[in-house]
């Protein structure tokens, strides 16, 4: 069975490491937080300001002075620090951040991301997305196969203006994890209960399938 | 040197058709609310803003969006301004959007005295379009300029007479660089006290880099996404 947001939130946090510092984008990347294995220490960097993001805050203890990147109210844990745009991405720009997970409205097979902007229809802004996917070691989309029309967003060369080029190492959606080596996909792991046909048929970009794919494992 | 000024009509004086404005702020966190006001009282118009957002449709920038008051927009994320997106789908506004990153460190090195940089970011995408690319440790680059407003008017938690400023928590944001970069620089403050009131130890932005500081009125603070978990 294909998994849900939440689902993709947990196996992206079995891909986090003691130590890291890691930034988590808006929608399902910010589920990756309720996931954090045991054992397993790591500092969520919020690009508005904030080193040591914590949970929401109780019912009544909003401060309108503290919120992350997707302008939610959040609090701090302790050994939390606070500082200003420009040092915020020089701690991005300079690779103090291990990792990233952000969304994707495509993803191509050479590592190109877009997220950003639908030309004459939807246009947000990257944010600080750029700059993420610009100097980032490790990148990890979070996404879904396809578009609400039906078709693939893990294609060949992506359709949509860029936010960066071949910077996308790993892809988790609902049905298969990714990665991305040798301009093409390949297929580590797929879903509970998916198989590795319906995986082929929703995507396409080039996908190398082994001959065993293993089934991602929750505890 | 006393920086203060009586209130926000003091502290606008000089603002003109067809300037260029930095505004402080993050969504709506850490921005100079009482400011924006006046602008939109004064109806100022032609007016370039930097910002990293454009407000929300009733609060923040969105108010001098609504009164037509602003000919360019210099942002990362306009994604909840409705009124916004329909003036720059229509072309009514020209929107010159930039990563999040390179608008902060545009401002830092406006203030700073530096006239551009290269950054990696945006590289290969719209962003890089007609600016000069050179390769740094195998890595491409693109050469980004500073950026400097005729005001600058930003938001801080205290102040004190000399204009040095302390910001509160996540409402610091784009304020420190923007004070950097305005040839007048305006903060309006929550809490305004006597010069050796605040510790120089813990000051953020040094006096320098204000011209005008002043009480604001009041502060809304609106929150845009209230998100709460339950007690248990």
């Amino acid at each position: 069975m294909a998994l849900d947001k939440n689902g993709i939130a947990q196996r992206i946090a079995q891909e986090l490491k003691n130590g890291w510092y890691v930034n988590l984008g808006i929608g399902i990347p910010t589920l990756v937080a309720n996931y954090i294995p045991q054992g397993i220490d790591v500092e969520f960097q919020s690009e508005n300001g904030i080193l040591g993001m914590g949970p929401f805050p109780f019912d009544g203890e909003e401060d309108a002075d503290l919120i992350n990147a997707g302008k939610q109210t959040i609090t701090t844990v302790p050994g939390a620090s606070f500082f200003d745009s420009a040092t915020s991405f020089a701690m991005i720009r300079g690779q103090h951040v291990q990792l990233t997970v952000l969304g994707a409205m495509e993803v191509s097979q050479n590592g190109d991301i877009a997220n950003w902007k639908i030309p004459g229809k939807m246009v947000k802004g990257m944010g600080g997305a750029m700059d993420l996917v610009a100097s980032a070691e490790n990148i990890i989309v979070a996404m879904m196969h396809s578009n609400k029309a039906g078709e693939s967003k893990i294609l060949k060369a992506c359709t949509l203006p860029l936010t960066g080029v071949g910077c996308v190492k790993k892809v988790v959606t609902e049905l298969a994890v990714l990665e991305i080596k040798d301009g093409k996909f390949h297929l580590i792991e797929r879903a509970p209960g998916v198989s590795v046909e319906e995986i082929i048929s929703k995507t396409e970009g080039d996908l190398v399938v082994p001959e065993v794919v293993p089934e991602m494992h929750f505890d | 040197m006393n920086k203060v000024v009586k209130n926000v009509e003091d502290a606008l004086v000089g603002i003109e058709d067809g300037m260029t404005l930095m505004l402080g702020g993050f969504g709506l966190c850490g921005i100079p609310e009482n400011s924006i006001g006046q602008l939109v009282k004064l109806g100022t118009k032609n007016l370039t803003c930097i910002s990293n957002n454009a407000g929300v449709d009733d609060f923040g920038i969105g108010l001098m969006l609504q009164a037509k008051q602003v000919k360019k927009m210099i942002s990362s994320y306009v994604g909840e301004n409705d009124e916004f997106e329909r003036q720059m789908l229509s072309g009514e506004l020209e929107v010159d959007l930039i990563p999040q990153g390179s608008l902060a460190e545009r401002c830092r090195a406006g203030g700073a005295g530096i006239p551009a940089f290269f950054t990696p970011a945006g590289y290969g995408t719209e962003v890089a379009e007609g600016k000069e690319v050179r390769v740094f440790n195998g890595k491409p680059h693109i050469l980004e300029s500073a950026l400097t407003a005729d005001f600058a008017i930003v938001k801080a938690w205290k102040g004190d007479t000399e204009g040095n400023l302390i910001y509160k928590a996540a409402a610091r944001n784009f304020n420190p660089m923007m004070a950097m970069a305005g040839k007048i620089t305006v903060a309006e403050v929550e809490e305004l006290v006597p010069a050796g009131t605040l510790d120089p130890n813990h000051i953020h932005t040094p006096g320098i880099f204000v011209q005008r500081i002043f009480q604001g009125e009041k502060f809304e603070k609106r929150i845009e996404q209230r998100t709460v978990r339950k007690n248990d």
